[in-house]
């Protein structure tokens, strides 16, 4: 009880410190450097124009009405290098470039339950940048940029080495990968939109462990591509509007142990391209109106992919060699053709969904042209009766006659 | 030559095939709108409706015609007339008529349930099939008095331009699988009039999986305006040079 009240009592004797313009301190930074542990720095509007500003101890630094933190192109604008320290609010704008570090809006550096909440970031080069540094909570921020070349810009969220983040209805836009993770263990990304990104909307490598719920990955460059990690988990995502030559909804490359569940793929080139992924579960996902649905390369294995809708799509499976040990069965597809004479919703005769003509493409890709004429529904009708070039063995054995409720 | 051009047009309507032409386009676009739930596979089904059914009925039907109508024409060449008028006018009377008949059958069903840039893509590219084939029928039938080797002519001449034409370029696409074919393609797809129509209407539908490097020549040579006028060019070379060659034909012909 004693230590209780002394805790409460310690909490309401930690100062207030003031930064604004007829305020005590007229910099952010020398209003942090006199604030002790503990303490709020209460950031006044107007516009600071200020950079490399350090918080060094455990204190909660609140913009008020969003003051303007003006880089001007010269460096990083916040580091954060303190346990449990909080920015809270801030319009940090104009973040410098440099080709020798990477220079972000704001740097968490080897700290731990450090809060960054609901800032604006404009034009920085790297937006949120965490470096070997854990449970920390980077939620509500708007993240914006205007980058031009994959080479030059930054990537907007970018974990390095932490464990442990929560990443919450962040919106990012503009950068070359929306969301960067290297190394970046059991974490959670919930409910951001990672959109109109000049690379990637998400990209990540050996980040294992790590939860996607409910993010929105729209119109980027080239999709989302994620590699070299085991047992990621991707529930009721978006993946909408990534198209050309090497846009993918998802590309998975050496994922192992994944779940990916009730994602709805739409307007993708490819919505999922796997290449080396092993035993990862596919189900319960919408994929409509892609060019391809899936493309397995033949070194996958033992993957499950069930319960999903295929709603028309160009190609529902495409594969590149001949040799399948995937599992297709129970999903609607809708080119399906076949009977269901005992009524109980799953067809009486195999589907398979690699066509021929998605065979030649893969391998004759002028081929395109002749794409939807008469000959080519000729060939593939004859090869859906004899199968001859396509894997035989690609087929779901038990498909839906309707379409899931998903 | 209008009033040539009126005989024609009652004539053709009187013989009702024309009507339930009509009929049959409507009824099968209404029902491939309304069975299926997405209006996109309903387009889809379209698709092969318009590049198989249109060209055999228009060419079928105006060998037939042309053939039919070969006592009429005799009749017409003793009065003052033309050879030029007469033909073109029959010419004129199948492809307006026929054309109606399409807009009616098709174009409004998918006016109704589609329009976007693929139907109007679709009406245009079938009312342009439509045109071809009857002047592709002027030609077959032009070219041979007898009627049963005309038909048979304009029958093969459909089965060319729908199947054997593109089995082989199929087929030389994998005798020539090692080189950049992407170009020969575009220059391949003028020589059928099936092709290019298809191509035009594919590129406003599948858009997401044409966009690999074939699609992306594709696209670029036939996705922006220089490309679609240079199709409807290549269309109308299609319309007008069947035609010339048959008038031709007519003009030197003993009747």
């Amino acid at each position: 009880m004693c230590i209780f009240l002394c805790s409460v009592h310690g909490k309401t004797e930690a100062g207030t410190i003031h930064v604004g313009k007829n305020k005590t301190y007229t910099s952010v930074q020398k209003g942090i450097d006199a604030a002790l542990t503990g303490d709020t720095v209460l950031v006044y509007p107007g516009n600071y124009k200020e950079h490399d500003i350090t918080i060094s101890k455990r204190i909660y630094v609140k913009g008020i009405q969003y003051p303007v933190i003006d880089g001007e192109k010269k460096s990083g604008i916040f580091t954060i290098h303190a346990d449990g320290a909080v920015l809270d609010g801030f319009k940090i704008i104009n973040g410098g470039r440099s080709e020798t570090s990477d220079l972000a809006g704001v740097l968490i550096v080897d700290s731990y339950d450090v809060k960054v909440i609901n800032n604006k970031l404009d034009d920085t080069n790297f937006g949120i940048y965490s470096q070997h540094s854990k449970n920390c909570l980077i939620k509500n921020n708007q993240l914006k940029s205007y980058g031009t070349n994959e080479v030059q810009s930054g990537n907007g969220i970018h974990g390095w080495r932490s464990d442990s983040l929560l990443i919450i209805g962040n919106d990012i836009a503009g950068h070359r990968d929306g969301l960067y993770f290297e190394f970046v263990t059991n974490s959670l990304v919930w409910r951001n939109k990672s959109h109109d990104n000049i690379r990637y909307g998400i990209h990540f490598m050996f980040s294992h462990h790590d939860t996607y719920i409910s993010n929105i990955f729209e119109n980027n460059e080239s999709g989302v591509a994620v590699m070299f990690t085991h047992h990621i988990q991707v529930y009721n995502n978006f993946f909408i509007d990534n198209w050309g030559g090497a846009a993918y909804g998802i590309l998975l490359k050496e994922i192992t142990d994944g779940e990916i569940s009730g994602n709805y793929f739409s307007h993708n080139t490819t919505a999922i391209q796997m290449e080396g992924c092993n035993r990862n579960n596919i189900f319960k996902n919408s994929f409509s109106n892609n060019g391809w649905a899936i493309k397995i390369s033949a070194s996958s294995l033992n993957n499950i992919i069930t319960e999903n809708n295929f709603l028309g799509n160009t190609f529902d499976v495409g594969t590149s060699g001949s040799l399948v040990e995937n599992t297709f069965n129970g999903n609607y597809w809708d080119k399906y053709e076949g009977y269901d004479l005992n009524r109980d919703n799953i067809g009486d005769v195999p589907y398979h969904p690699v066509s021929m003509y998605s065979m030649i493409i893969e391998s004759n890709p002028a081929a395109l042209m002749l794409f939807r004429s008469l000959i080519v529904s000729l060939l593939d009708k004859s090869e859906k009766i004899l199968p001859g070039i396509t894997p035989e063995n690609l087929k779901d054995e038990k498909p839906f006659m309707r379409p899931l409720k998903l | 030559m209008k009033k040539l051009l009126k005989y024609v047009i009652v004539d053709i309507v009187q013989n009702k095939i024309v009507l339930i032409y009509t009929l049959l386009l409507l009824i099968i676009s209404m029902s491939v709108f309304n069975l299926e739930n997405n209006t996109a596979k309903g387009l889809l089904s379209l698709l092969n409706i318009i590049l198989i059914i249109v060209p055999l009925i228009c060419i079928i039907f105006s060998t037939i015609y042309i053939y039919n109508s070969s006592e009429f024409i005799e009749l017409l060449v003793s009065q003052p007339l033309k050879r030029r008028t007469i033909w073109l006018s029959i010419f004129s009377g199948l492809a307006s008529s026929l054309s109606f008949a399409f807009f009616i059958g098709a174009g409004i069903p998918i006016l109704l349930y589609h329009a976007d840039a693929t139907g109007f893509m679709m009406i245009a590219m079938g009312l342009f099939l439509t045109i071809v084939f009857v002047s592709i029928a002027m030609l077959a039938a032009g070219l041979t008095r007898d009627k049963a080797k005309g038909i048979g002519l304009s029958i093969l001449l459909w089965l060319y331009f729908s199947l054997i034409f593109d089995a082989l370029v199929l087929f030389f696409l994998f005798q020539f699988q090692d080189y950049p074919l992407e170009r020969a393609m575009v220059v391949c797809s003028f020589l059928n009039p099936i092709d290019l129509g298809r191509i035009q209407i594919l590129l406003q539908m599948d858009i997401s999986a044409l966009m690999g490097y074939t699609g992306a020549v594709f696209r670029d040579f036939f996705g922006n305006s220089t490309g679609i006028t240079l199709s409807f060019i290549g269309l109308l070379t299609w319309i007008i040079f069947p035609l010339i060659i048959s008038l031709k034909k007519f003009k030197a012909k003993d009747l």
